[in-house]
């Protein structure tokens, strides 16, 4: 099987998607680029390249570039998706939500509910977050918690360019607006990705590691330090489970709940700010539900609670790294119930 | 003959082109013991599969190199058999003479061959072909929602001394997902043509399951493709199938489901390994997979039941005919074995399941190899 | 005027006379108690949403405001299935889970009542990009008040849907007052020097002649229609009600409503004109007045008698799947 990065297996799947529904077409500042220039057309295809060259093969009344103007463009793929299209808006970066939330939360994701089960909304937006770029505190947060907030709206949040075509396939066809995260690091990570369309069903966690001992939850780019640490220790004899939950609305609830009991430690690795992320969400879950089966209180292993600093010696602190989480399941195992 | 001759290394074996290294799961002989060639001395865990390791040397097991739960790569020294009289600083200076000299193969992904697309009577079909350019062929045909991979303890062994084809059909693996108007009898009407596609010429036929139906309606059919026929737990010799296995397989998304049905496939179903259900649920999330096997288990097992039975029909047959059965199969029933004519050979095999091929992969080999040569 | 048929006079009239009925009959019962949460009221503008909307079919989608009652009747949403949403009832249009705020019906191109001010122009860029995309030949109109037409959504609309060549139209409904904040100043410059900037066509309507918003509208949208573009209508008009019911509307002048009532009634200018054209006879507006009349009644009555959502409802229509 071919490898392939992570922005060619997204480029892949909105390629093959557009040529298979013809009712998806794509937006967003720069996608293709150069628009109304005198130089290259497509000339960025994206901020980082993910998209170029659909604009060449789809044509410009179907990779559709904005004017800088969140607001609008997020809220005509609201329109759009309830009207018939089924868009890829591409929110540049997760951070710039601030100027267009209203309409992905009170718009896109309510109607169905408002009015009464009657409205359909096939929209995705794909977004950039994530630390670790030196890109600052406007460019580099991990808003999913606050989407996976809000009734209405999915979340996913793939973990390497497999899950990246599988799950992104899967929320274009998906008949609710979804809310797509890339991490902006991740982009050149390589790994094997079927030519094939595929899709990966929402809800449906991923166990990476298998173990005995320690169960640790992560979400997209920890997964793969959670990883590391999984493979490090299994040397000394400590086994970890690593669940990847995917999506964090649906989040599934029982595949991390069965984890925890069986294992009875619980490590939750959480790149978002560490009030009301998903660290807590998944803690409150197993407090909740699997309270019994903890032999050690839950780590939970986030940021400070601070902006992303700029500075490369302050944002490599605040970033969760594989020593800060090898450190956490070394004290669940070592705690003494 | 000098004591280093005498004294024999036992090597983490390659199961499979992937394979990189092995976890030894378990010991089955104590350091001391008098060993077979051909013995079961190791239980080995690999990403794919754990599999009992066969001794390849006969005589004593003296050491023990390699300690249980170690995982170590391919070719690495797990023990040491030798005379028993051979003394002990012999058997350190060989570990230490082997140890030092022991690199680590550099993986030969890049120089393996590799699944190739081949074009089949307008279908686009993938086959792996393995083994020298000369000498016998064998066809490797995999069973319902199967690929070339379920043979990956067979081919490489097989290849040593035959050239060895495992083909994929229509819905499974890397072929085309397009299995309209396909049956058994057209399934070995396309296994005919692909054994003119690839070059095959006469052929000793293996096959497994659904496969073993498609390989033995060739040979009804054209028996002069045929130069020996092993039918591995294989359709076509009775109505009946565990068919809420094959509903379940179709319907199947998540890993638990899907663990648990490959587990049906095993009489030991702990041999599942993360690897088989991963590559199984990836298969299965390809567009297209789920209503191909659809369409395929309702035209080959119509109402449930096998459309085609062909028991009756294979004292016909001239070419050396054999049927190999786990007892312990819970998909189709080994009493559909019973009552064979008698130019079939027929092998039970004990608390073995419906992969054969996989659960008892070293006598499966040897049945093939040495089958009809 | 003369290029409407009989058939669309009636309709004319009778849409606006059921905007008119259906208001004031939700001003009373909410009054009395029996209506809950927040209702914003149409009485007075009906000549606007009914202007628009005659020019329009189920292909073409509209964006409402909270003040949407008018727009959805004029669109043709089903009255009795209005009330009942009003009265928060299962059989309501949205089943009871949206309320006055949120009356959708997709099947008839009406994307919404709003509750958020300038959510609707963005909507309606999608819709109006659905129709360029899928050739459909429609058309996507957002109804935005004054007080809307300063959200930076708004004008981020405009923009886009110039840049994109939408067939896209923007009604401005100016009621003089955003809440209780005079238009006059809270909005900079003017309505249809805004439009210009953005390289838009836009014309002041007077919001109580139904004729001149029909003719307005009409040349708009066929230019929208025919890939001309959008374009943007200033409608002024008037508010009977306050901003929401309840509002005591102590900041508008003394008498000021009663005066309007008198003097800019769109029904009454609209029978004037038709009676003295002899195009439709007063008694056989009274009929319909009458008809729509009693609607409205059977329209309250079900809703007061119709059972509410069940606790099952509560968690349904959330997601497709999920």
């Amino acid at each position: 099987m071919p490898k392939k990065s992570f922005r060619q297996a997204i480029n892949e799947a909105l390629a093959m998607e557009m040529r298979r529904d013809p009712t998806v077409v794509l937006m967003g500042e720069d996608v293709a680029g150069g628009a109304g220039a005198a130089g290259e057309d497509d000339a960025w295809g994206g901020p980082l390249g993910v998209t170029k060259g659909l604009m060449p093969e789809f044509g410009r009344d179907r990779i559709l570039d904005t004017p800088i103007s969140e607001s609008a463009f997020i809220g005509a793929a609201a329109g759009a998706a309830a009207t018939g299209l089924r868009p890829v808006a591409e929110l540049m970066f997760v951070d710039f939500m601030g100027v267009c939330l209203d309409q992905i939360y009170n718009q896109a994701g309510k109607f169905r509910y408002m009015f009464g089960g009657k409205a359909v909304t096939p929209m995705v937006v794909r977004t950039m977050y994530g630390a670790g770029f030196r890109a600052a505190s406007q460019h580099s947060q991990c808003l999913y918690p606050v989407f996976t907030h809000m009734p209405g709206l999915k979340v996913a949040i793939p973990s390497s360019p497999y899950e990246a075509k599988g799950l992104l396939i899967q929320a274009i066809r998906d008949d609710d607006p979804v809310i797509f995260f890339e991490h902006k690091v991740m982009y050149d990570d390589e790994e094997e990705v079927p030519d094939e369309a595929y899709t990966i069903p929402f809800g449906e966690a991923n166990l990476t590691r298998e173990g005995d001992d320690v169960t640790i939850v992560a979400l997209g780019r920890m997964v793969q330090f959670a990883n590391q640490v999984a493979d490090k220790l299994e040397g000394e004899g400590i086994t970890c489970t690593v669940v990847d939950p995917r999506t964090t609305s649906p989040m599934d609830e029982d595949t991390i709940l069965e984890c925890v009991e069986e294992t009875g430690r619980l490590v939750i690795v959480d790149e978002a700010s560490p009030r009301c992320n998903i660290a807590t969400d998944v803690s409150a879950l197993v407090s909740e539900r699997a309270f019994g089966a903890l032999k050690a209180p839950i780590r939970m292993v986030t940021p400070p609670h601070t902006p992303v600093p700029f500075a490369a010696e302050l944002e490599d602190l605040y970033i969760p790294n594989p020593e800060r989480i090898e450190e956490a399941v070394r004290s669940v195992m070592g705690h003494q119930a | 003959m000098s004591e280093a001759a005498s004294i024999q290394a036992i090597t983490m074996p390659k199961w499979g082109l992937a394979m990189e290294e092995g976890k030894v799961s378990a010991w089955m002989a104590e350091e001391g013991a008098a060993i077979d060639s051909g013995e079961e001395i190791l239980e080995i865990e690999t990403t794919k599969i754990t599999n009992v390791f066969e001794s390849p040397v006969a005589g004593t097991l003296r050491r023990r190199v390699v300690a249980e739960g170690e995982t170590v790569p391919v070719g690495a020294l797990l023990g040491v058999a030798a005379a028993v009289d051979t003394p002990d600083d012999a058997i350190e200076a060989f570990i230490a003479d082997f140890q030092a000299s022991f690199v680590v193969e550099a993986s030969d992904a890049a120089e393996a061959p590799e699944p190739e697309m081949i074009t089949v009577a307008r279908r686009q079909l993938c086959h792996l072909r393995m083994g020298p350019e000369q000498g016998p062929a064998v066809i490797l045909v995999h069973g319902f929602g199967g690929d070339i991979e379920s043979w990956l303890f067979n081919q490489p062994v097989l290849a040593e001394s035959h050239r060895v084809y495992a083909l994929e059909l229509p819905g499974h693996g890397r072929a085309e997902k397009n299995v309209e108007g396909l049956d058994v009898a057209t399934l070995a009407m396309l296994l005919a043509d692909y054994m003119d596609a690839a070059g095959t010429g006469p052929a000793h036929l293996v096959g497994l399951s659904l496969g073993g139906g498609i390989v033995m309606k060739l040979a009804l059919d054209q028996p002069e493709r045929v130069t020996a026929l092993s039918l591995l737990a294989p359709a076509g010799l009775g109505p009946e199938l565990n068919m809420d296995f094959i509903e379940g397989f179709i319907a199947a998304e998540r890993r638990k489901e899907i663990k648990g049905l490959l587990g049906q496939l095993f009489a030991d179903p702990e041999l599942v390994s993360r690897d088989m259900v991963d590559k199984v649920q990836k298969f299965k999330r390809l567009d297209g997979v789920k209503p191909s096997l659809r369409d395929l288990a309702d035209s080959v097992f119509p109402g449930g039941h096998q459309a085609l039975v062909m028991k009756d029909q294979l004292a016909s047959l001239a070419m050396p005919v054999q049927v190999i059965w786990g007892d312990a199969d819970a998909i189709l029933p080994p009493a559909q074995s019973e009552g064979l004519p008698d130019n079939v050979q027929l092998r039970i095999l004990e608390q073995i399941g419906h992969m054969p091929h996989m659960e008892a992969a070293g006598e499966v080999n040897r049945l093939i190899a040495d089958f009809g040569d | 005027m003369l290029q409407l048929s009989k058939e669309d006079l009636v309709k004319a009239y009778t849409q606006m006379r059921t905007i008119r009925d259906f208001e004031e009959r939700v001003h009373e019962e909410f009054a009395g108690g029996g209506i809950p949460g927040f209702v914003h009221l149409y009485a007075g503008e009906e000549a606007s949403a009914v202007g628009v909307c005659m020019n329009l079919n189920d292909k073409d989608n509209i964006a409402s405001t909270h003040r949407g009652h008018g727009h959805c009747i004029a669109k043709g949403c089903d009255v009795k299935g209005m009330m009942q949403e009003i009265y928060g009832r299962r059989g309501g249009l949205c089943g009871g889970k949206g309320g006055s705020m949120h009356i959708a019906d997709l099947s008839k191109g009406m994307m919404g009542a709003n509750g958020i001010v300038g959510g609707g122009p963005p909507l309606i860029c999608g819709a109006a990009l659905s129709a360029k995309t899928l050739g459909t030949g429609g058309v996507a109109v957002a109804f935005v008040g004054d007080g809307g037409s300063n959200q930076g959504t708004t004008l981020e609309s405009y923009n886009l849907a110039k840049v994109w060549n939408l067939p896209a139209i923007f009604v401005v409904e100016d009621n003089g007052y955003a809440e209780s904040t005079a238009s006059a100043w809270s909005v900079a410059g003017s309505q249809i020097k805004r439009a210009e900037a953005f390289g838009m066509e836009g014309y002041e309507v007077d919001g109580h002649d139904f004729f001149a918003v029909y003719e307005a509208a009409r040349d708009v949208i066929a230019k929208a229609r025919d890939g001309g573009g959008p374009s943007l209508l200033h409608v002024k008009l008037n508010r009977y009600f306050g901003h929401f019911e309840g509002d005591a509307m102590t900041y508008r002048g003394d008498g000021e409503v009663d005066a309007l009532r008198q003097s800019r009634d769109s029904l009454q200018i609209f029978r004037q004109r038709v009676s003295e054209t002899g195009l439709l006879e007063a008694a056989e507006m009274d009929e319909i007045d009458r008809s729509v009349s009693g609607l409205v009644d059977e329209a309250v009555s079900e809703s007061e008698a119709a059972p509410p959502p069940t606790r099952d409802d509560l968690t349904t229509d959330v997601y497709v799947s999920y």
